[in-house]
């Protein structure tokens, strides 16, 4: 599809809002609907309409593999250390009270980042399960 | 969506098959917001309408896109068929949806209801309970997608490792 004139500029034109939706989806969850997992699999399908029309090799170039393996991996590290750093501070695992200066705040905090974890996670993950689709059929 | 289940269940073309697929999780996603849902709806329009279609396909040109035409097979038609017609009977003992009665509405959801503004203090509840009620559960889901990206990566990703164990 790399030679579809229409298409690439549509899509030239639609992805940065996809992934403008995405992040507010992201970070708007808290007051509408949403939250990581749904900003990730937007921001994912971004990823992976850049890949149909402008080709792989050009989204490697944006999104390479090994960058997207550390992500996946720092997204559920995020989310788990979040538990842990609540632990440190002396309250239950994934109790996010304790990181702000009251409850209320803590839990906002708390639930921003682990937000932020599921999303990053989600995202690399999408993207990197059509990656390694597009590549197990190239190989054949 | 019940001629888009249909279609996919007969039809032996499978690049239409993944197409009215993509439109059956469409409409599902759209079900979802009519009953209230918009957080489960943009999951399903997003995944179910949009990556897990976009999967097939590519899998699709690998295999290629018609079905070999095959027998009739009627011992799974019929396990189906006495499966979906006694899980149907099943939903005859359900109580009605929306009741606020019902067992779902009594335990642990008007804690969250009314408590979550004074304790979290986020107007949408569905994040406060994921988030923050349900940690856990949410921690157990990102180390399921992790987990399959991780299992997929080893089975057929990864640098070749030919003529070596």
């Amino acid at each position: 599809m790399e030679n579809q004139l229409i298409l690439r500029v549509v899509c030239k034109f639609l992805i940065p809002v996809i992934v403008l939706f995405a992040l507010y989806v992201q970070f708007h969850g808290e007051y509408g609907p949403g939250g990581g997992f749904q900003a990730g699999v937007i921001l994912a399908s971004a990823l992976i309409v850049h890949m149909l029309v402008f080709g792989i090799e050009e989204t490697r170039r944006i999104a390479p593999v090994p960058v997207l393996r550390w992500l996946a991996a720092l997204g559920a590290l995020l989310y788990g250390g979040a538990g842990v750093a609540s632990l440190l501070l002396g309250a239950n695992y994934l109790d996010y009270d304790v990181f702000g200066s009251n409850p209320i705040a803590g839990q906002h905090i708390g639930i921003i980042i682990i937000e932020l974890g599921v999303g990053i996670t989600v995202a690399a993950t999408m993207v990197l399960l059509c990656f390694l689709f597009v590549a197990r059929v190239r190989r054949q | 969506m019940l001629v888009t289940a249909l279609y996919v269940a007969l039809s032996r073309d499978l690049l239409a098959v993944v197409m009215v697929f993509g439109i059956y999780s469409l409409l599902s996603a759209g079900m979802f917001m009519v009953m209230g849902a918009p957080d489960v709806a943009f999951t399903e329009a997003a995944v179910g309408a949009g990556v897990s279609t976009i999967l097939l396909i590519i899998v699709l040109s690998f295999i290629g896109r018609f079905e070999k035409p095959q027998p009739r097979q009627w011992v799974p038609l019929g396990t189906v068929l006495v499966t979906g017609i006694t899980l149907v009977y099943g939903t005859f003992d359900l109580p009605p949806v929306g009741n606020p009665d019902n067992p779902a509405q009594q335990h642990v959801a008007p804690h969250y209801l009314t408590e979550s503004a004074r304790e979290i203090d986020i107007p949408n509840v569905v994040t406060a309970v994921l988030a923050s009620y349900r940690g856990f559960d949410t921690l157990g889901e990102v180390l399921v997608v992790f987990t399959a990206g991780l299992g997929v990566w080893l089975l057929i990703g990864g640098p070749r490792r030919e003529g070596k164990r």
